[in-house]
């Protein structure tokens, strides 16, 4: 394992020297030098040297003991919330799909609940050609350590290539426990899957630093290649009648899994009844809409749209409205086809949580906020004034 | 009762620009500090210490030997003592491999009742080192903790924040949670705090003293790589529109309707 500069390639241009975090690079004669006692092999002076490709990072051996050849076919969690298949579920087998096609393999679902045997064999029409549905009374309800030994075992059994999972609440606290217990490779947050078809490789892109940096990740010695994928970035699965498939249904033995936590109660909070990490309209405000009664307005207007309300962190901390609606860095990465930010003067924070979305409007009083710099349509304008116009006229032209 | 509190230096967040040229991240002159979620942890930790005599909050972190003063900014805010674990055998560590030898760390630290970690690093944001070190050690785990409801060495009871609402979960002890923003306000470390932290003498750990397996660390121990990064193609702000209401107010809805998105 170690990091080389090719001595031939490197001119001494000082790139990688900046893109060091740890100051373990100098110039001397015109050439780089590493301090490998500092360096940490992060890397980044790889991608700064991309043009020149002097840097190069190897490991001892590529070799993970695990034999890759075994494992085939592509595996998407299926999740459910009271029984009812959730919408990322849907997205996670029209990507699948795709996946398994490109490599010309198998798509199968993995689906965890109770009396659901219709809901599972329904998931053939979506394009699954297996499904493994365990089925348990005590399974209704999201179990990290339940949820974790099923997936892991089936893991096991069936030696999936790839297992992808919907980025929720639910995929991404169990499908970490999975890949910890697997050895599997796991990539957070993916907005974009693609596969190395000459490698047969799994590459999945994710943001990191809430959304400034964009990183491709592969597992190429470990199995399976796991990714979680955030909500609402792939197309979901079309129903087709005519597809069949082979649906195996397991019984949960209860004292299967020591269960060590418990779900008490569950209180639902979100005001409107859309999640807005689901939800395809998104009317957002922050501390420019004026004054917390002014939620209201925006409430009015999501309510017309069909939409969700969001909130910047500044109005959540002013406790106008509650966390849970909160969008940006601390708070809920959210991707919908319209955001319209009302009042939002759009931090680096904000928008690394809402920059994805495909249409943005903001409105602003302020004609040099930040938000303008991103917005697809910026309107110059009083929210309290505006947004109850909108939402009048929203009203007349869709005969609300 | 103890409480280990995982945090990791990162780079203050509002400073992180990108170089458009190169496309990877300007590191010069920006500040490390402790990660925001795991100023939650630490607060946490303290609460409950405030409230069960007799707890001592340790905090540990992983990285290169300049992580030390992420360590003293929690020993500042009131943790007992730090544990750093550095070793250039763990340099280029994923997630996996930073679970791992995490959970060596605790391991090495003694009896634990609870582990507290913020939900995510909000450089990497992949929210899977606390689940992933859960399970390592075989604890139980809750993630996106809210609210600490009730405590006591052998149980918690929280509120798991989700998306439509919260979950109420009971949770025999030891076990980790994973917290989000909303479970506190963290406090300001004290000048007597900042005091005892300059002095205090921290715990170094390096990957002999974890008897950590040497396939399993490091870059060798991690099934993910990364194949390359690049900035992501900035939106570039549209038509910017300014005038009298019922102007502004056709404008957006002409527009919207033309997106077709309303059901």
């Amino acid at each position: 394992m170690g990091i080389k500069i090719d001595l031939e390639k490197c001119i001494g241009c000082r790139l990688c020297v900046k893109a060091c975090a740890l100051n373990a690079i100098e110039v001397i004669d015109k050439k780089a030098v590493i301090d490998t006692a500092t360096c940490n092999l992060c890397a980044a002076c790889v991608e700064a040297c991309r043009k020149y490709a002097a840097i190069t990072i190897t490991k001892d051996h590529s070799g993970s003991g695990v034999d890759i050849s075994q494992y085939k076919n592509v595996a998407v969690f299926i999740e459910q919330r009271h029984g009812i298949v959730a919408g990322v579920s849907y997205e996670m087998l029209g990507e699948g799909r795709k996946l398994a096609d490109r490599l010309g393999e198998r798509l199968i679902a993995v689906c965890i609940g109770s009396a659901m045997q219709k809901q599972a064999e329904e998931l053939v029409k979506y394009g699954a050609d297996k499904v493994y549905y365990m089925d348990g009374e005590v399974l209704t309800h999201f179990s990290d350590e339940r949820y974790a030994t099923i997936v892991a075992d089936f893991i096991a059994e069936t030696k999936p290539a790839i297992f992808l999972a919907g980025a929720t609440a639910i995929g991404r606290s169990f499908i970490p426990k999975v890949a910890a217990r697997v050895y599997g490779g796991l990539t957070a947050d993916c907005t974009k899957l693609e596969i190395d078809t000459e490698r047969r490789l799994l590459l999945g892109t994710r943001p990191a630093f809430g959304g400034n940096l964009m990183a491709t990740i592969i597992c190429p010695h470990h199995r399976p290649q796991m990714a979680t994928v955030r909500h609402k970035v792939m197309k979901p699965a079309l129903r087709n009648e005519v597809r069949t498939g082979e649906v195996m249904v397991r019984r949960f033995e209860n004292g299967a899994v020591a269960e060590r936590t418990k779900i008490v109660d569950f209180v639902k909070e979100v005001e409107s009844t859309v999640n807005i990490a689901e939800a395809d309209i998104i009317v957002a405000g922050g501390r420019g809409i004026g004054k917390p009664e002014n939620f209201a307005l925006l409430r009015d207007l999501a309510e017309v749209l069909g939409g969700a309300v969001g909130a910047s962190r500044a109005a959540v901390d002013a406790g106008w409205i509650p966390y849970s609606h909160q969008v940006g860095q601390t708070g809920k990465t959210v991707c919908p086809k319209l955001y319209i930010a009302c009042g939002i003067s759009g931090s680096v924070q904000h928008m690394a949580g809402m920059q994805s979305s495909e249409f943005i409007i903001a409105i602003n009083r302020d004609p040099v906020a930040d938000i303008f710099q991103i917005a697809s349509l910026g309107i110059v304008g009083d929210v309290s004034q505006v947004v109850p116009a909108l939402t009048k006229a929203f009203k007349e032209k869709l005969g609300k | 009762m103890n409480i280990t509190v995982c945090i990791k230096q990162v780079p203050g967040t509002t400073q992180v620009k990108i170089n458009p040229e190169t496309g990877t991240l300007i590191r010069d002159g920006v500040e490390a500090v402790v990660n925001p979620f795991d100023e939650y942890a630490i607060e946490e930790a303290l609460r409950i210490k405030d409230r069960i005599a007799g707890t001592i909050v340790k905090v540990i972190t992983m990285g290169p030997p300049q992580a030390e003063t992420a360590l003293r900014s929690a020993i500042a805010m009131g943790a007992d003592k730090g544990y750093l674990i550095t070793d250039r055998a763990f340099a280029g560590s994923d997630t996996w491999a930073t679970s791992y030898t995490l959970a060596r760390g605790i391991k090495a630290m003694g009896e634990t009742h609870l582990i507290i970690c913020g939900k995510q690093a909000i450089d990497g944001d992949t929210a899977q080192v606390g689940p992933g070190v859960a399970e390592m050690l075989g604890l139980p785990f809750v993630a996106w903790v809210r609210k600490v409801e009730e405590i006591s060495e052998r149980a918690i009871r929280v509120e798991r924040l989700m998306e439509e609402g919260y979950d109420i979960v009971e949770m025999s002890l030891p076990g980790l949670i994973t917290v989000v923003k909303e479970i506190n306000t963290p406090r300001m470390a004290s000048l007597k705090g900042k005091m005892r932290a300059r002095s205090a003498k921290l715990v170094m750990l390096d990957a002999a003293t974890l008897q950590a397996e040497k396939g399993k660390i490091g870059l060798t121990g991690s099934p993910t790589q990364v194949l390359r990064s690049f900035v992501p193609e900035r939106k570039s702000g549209g038509e910017k529109v300014s005038g009298e209401v019922p102007q502004l107010v056709d404008k957006i809805v002409a527009t919207v309707l033309e997106l077709n998105v309303i059901k």
